[in-house]
């Protein structure tokens, strides 16, 4: 397919005039592009505290004892850390932000099936967000349960719980309101010749996502309602002293929020499986099996969830089930890893920013997959539940996993959406130290856990000094790596070279308009003939070049 | 639309599970409690609510046939039997809350732990069902309004439909609380 991109000389979504003035022409706005910036920002903000909290963590336990803060502190920190890191970056941050901004353009359509929703979505993540850092400040103190607010501690700690609670019911609907949107839109709205196999990859790992968010979700909305409920009335739902069983809180809450977890990992396979074709010159190997697999995964891992209750009490043969299914989930997350490496295989390597977090991505997924079978097995599980090994291990899987599919992304992406290209080589050193960094950070955890380290403990034994230390230093390094990328994205967007439609040279349907796409994306709606990576003119190259 | 009520019913469904999980472990309390509540006033609550599903239907099928008038009235009387429900919801509670059985009340706390959990989640599913009751009288306002104004009219009823769909909805989940609650002893 040709790659000449007509210039109508039309101003782009950026510059477009709307009825309102000013910021109002981005907080009002229903445009599926600027409410995926305007998540973006949000995002951002929210991501940076974050890290801020992450850090100041991490110095604490630079050594053993009181160091910079006391311990109910110390507990406010990893909850905050931990509600915003998975609420209010982990979860959204790929289907809101690059889904709103690609998911339309990938399929040929103009918008969202419902843009109005859409920006109603944005404005409730803002208040739930909002809510949430609001609560640190008012009397009572932040919240100290840790970011799954486990009953009964959640019901007598005398912080604000509700609030936070509140703030993540929100944050639910909202993202209810974004999966509905986005079934509807692949289902009602691809462009004529868009088959279903002819759908990108990150559109397929989009739409399992959307169904998870729409089945999943309802249910931790209730059960977090119910906790407000007994905590305002005291209706002992689930606190023991009325009869409650705070097991049955356990259930609910991971029914939705083991779920979540590949909410959260899904839509960055689908970026990942982007970017590899993309720069490996390849056309991607096993296409169906990748997209049935986003479905499979789906599937099982909604049914899964007790694996975070093996130590809680439950009987033989329902641990043996759970330990079972969680095995099965591996496979076709081990199908997209292998289709993966098999397209590297034998392509023409490039190895431009999104490329190197992508690959990065596969490493530290790998490792972060294998931990978790190895948490999958009942009797290493009894060993390593709730210690620091869990905490490498999430870490790994959250922030190696999508955090870095998400830096994918926004490398990947950044041309198209700015129309500015940014220094290439500043990108690689920032990923360098931030690959570094995360290493550093995290792998000591591993050993520190296996050793015996309880998580969240405020303080330990010096015996585990070591580890800590190292794990604090890797923080510093990983931490200057962001600072990096991000200084270089502003650099980049102040004074950045223009960028043409196409600067990777993808055949995805993004790359046939113009940077920054114009208002409603196509001049018409386009009709698909061929497939979405059809990278063979470059096979054919390359075998003649042979 | 659909999307959006399938998650309403799953949001119900976690309380179905928590209901049916308490359920099982206090059976002979949950017979006993049960008999404490009024299956006259239940009954009666449950006609309204199928009566005015059937007042908002035939309130569709007037504006397809642009009998606006007829169209306004059924969704007032839709209304006015919403009001009804609560109404008679209001009572039955304020007899309850009289005797004390209420969260944290003095009568309940002295009853078992099968029995609180009863009226817990009697409460709770109850009460969120009244919450969707009484958004539903706003929206269907608004359609009255909506409908006055023409902004619905016989080629644009989408919206209209929609919140039949909804209205249907709150009936639907009403219908199962019914017998949970009420019927099985
Ligand atoms: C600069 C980056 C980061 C640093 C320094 C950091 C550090 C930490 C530390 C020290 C803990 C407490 C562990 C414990 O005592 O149990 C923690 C917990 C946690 N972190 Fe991070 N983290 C970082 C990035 C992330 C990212 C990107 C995510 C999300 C994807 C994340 C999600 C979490 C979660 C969910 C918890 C658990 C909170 C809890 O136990 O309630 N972190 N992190
Ligand atoms: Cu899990």
């Amino acid at each position: 397919m040709s790659t000449h991109v007509l210039e109508h000389n039309e101003p782009d979504y950026l510059q477009v005039k709307s009825k309102h003035k000013g910021i109002f022409a981005w907080i009002l706005s229903t445009d599926h592009k600027r409410i995926g910036i305007l998540y973006l920002i949000t995002m951002g903000i929210f991501f940076s505290v974050a890290v801020l909290l992450g850090f100041l963590m991490r110095m604490e336990l630079i050594s053993p004892g009181k160091t910079i803060m006391d311990p109910q502190t110390y507990n406010s920190l990893f909850t905050l850390h931990g509600v915003i890191m998975i609420f209010l970056f982990i979860i959204p941050g790929l289907p809101a932000v690059f889904g709103n901004f690609f998911l339309p353009i990938l399929i040929g359509a103009k918008d969202v099936a419902f843009p109005r929703i859409n920006l109603l979505s944005w404005w409730l993540f803002l208040i739930g967000g909002l809510l949430a850092v609001i609560s640190i400040f008012l009397p009572g103190g932040p919240v100290d349960t840790g970011w799954t607010f486990y009953i009964p501690y959640s019901i007598r700690t005398t912080t604000n719980v509700i609030p936070a609670l509140f703030a993540a019911f929100v944050l639910g609907f909202s993202s209810i309101l974004t999966g509905i949107n986005f079934v509807t839109t692949v289902h009602r709205l691809r462009a004529p010749g868009m088959k279903w196999f002819k759908m990108p990859l990150f559109v397929w790992s989009l739409y399992a996502t959307g169904w998870v968010q729409v089945l999943a979700t309802p249910i931790v909305g209730i059960t977090l309602l119910l906790v407000i409920i007994e905590r305002t009335l005291g209706v002992g739902i689930f606190d023991p002293a009325l009869g409650g069983d705070p097991i049955l809180f356990q259930h609910l809450f991971w029914i939705y929020s083991h779920p979540a977890v590949y909410i959260m990992i899904l839509p960055a396979m689908g970026i990942i499986s982007e970017v590899i074709p993309v720069f490996a010159r390849r056309t991607i190997f096993g296409y169906k099996f990748i997209a049935f697999s986003s479905l499979a995964i789906a599937l099982f891992g909604s049914l899964v969830w007790a694996h975070h209750m093996f130590t809680v009490g439950m009987s033989d043969t329902a641990m043996w089930i759970f330990s079972l299914l969680t095995f099965l989930v591996a496979i076709p997350s081990a199908i997209k890893v292998f289709n993966w490496v098999a397209t590297l295989y034998k392509g023409s390597i490039e190895l431009e920013p999104a490329m190197l977090f992508a690959l990065a991505f596969i490493f530290h997924f790998t490792i972060g997959g294998f931990t978790g079978i190895m948490q999958a097995t009942l009797a290493l599980n009894i060993h390593i539940h709730d210690t620091s090994f869990i905490v490498a291990h999430f870490h790994y899987v959250m922030f190696g996993g999508t955090g870095f599919g998400i830096f994918a992304a926004a490398h990947y992406w950044f041309p198209k959406m700015f129309g500015k290209i940014f220094n290439r080589q500043a990108a690689k050193a920032a990923w360098l130290l931030i690959v570094l960094g995360f290493n550093t950070l995290y792998f000591p955890l591993f050993i520190a856990g296996y050793l015996g380290m309880p998580r969240r403990y405020y303080d330990y034994l010096p015996e585990f000094h070591i580890y800590h230390f190292i794990s604090t230093v890797g923080s510093w390094i990983l931490i200057l790596g962001l600072l990096i990328m991000l200084i270089n994205f502003f650099v980049a967007l102040k004074r950045g070279r223009k960028a043409d439609a196409n600067p990777w040279g993808g055949e995805t349907l993004e790359w046939k308009i113009q940077s920054p796409p114009i208002l409603e994306n196509f001049h018409e709606i386009p009709v698909v003939e061929t497939d979405p990576y059809d990278y063979s003119k470059y096979e054919i190259d390359r075998k003649e070049s042979k | 639309m659909w999307l959006f009520l399938f998650t309403e019913l799953i949001l119900f469904g976690g309380l179905f599970i928590v209901y049916a999980v308490y359920r099982f472990t206090y059976s002979n309390e949950f017979a006993l409690a049960a008999k404490e509540l009024d299956t006259f006033l239940g009954m009666v609550n449950t006609l309204v609510l199928l009566t005015s599903s059937l007042t908002m239907a035939m309130s569709i099928t007037a504006i397809q046939k642009q009998n606006k008038n007829l169209a306004m009235l059924l969704i007032g009387l839709t209304i006015a039997l919403a009001l009804t429900f609560m109404v008679n919801k209001y009572f039955e509670w304020g007899a309850k809350f009289s005797h004390g059985i209420y969260p944290g009340g003095n009568e309940l706390i002295n009853k078992t732990n099968g029995e609180i959990l009863y009226f817990g989640l009697y409460y709770v599913m109850t009460g969120l069902h009244g919450l969707h009751v009484i958004i539903g009288v706003i929206i269907l306002s608004v359609m009255l309004y909506f409908i006055r104004t023409d902004h619905i009219t016989k080629d644009s009823f989408v919206k209209l439909e929609n919140s039949g769909l909804y209205w249907h909805l709150v009936d639907i989940i009403w219908i199962f609380l019914f017998p949970l609650f009420y019927l099985i002893h």
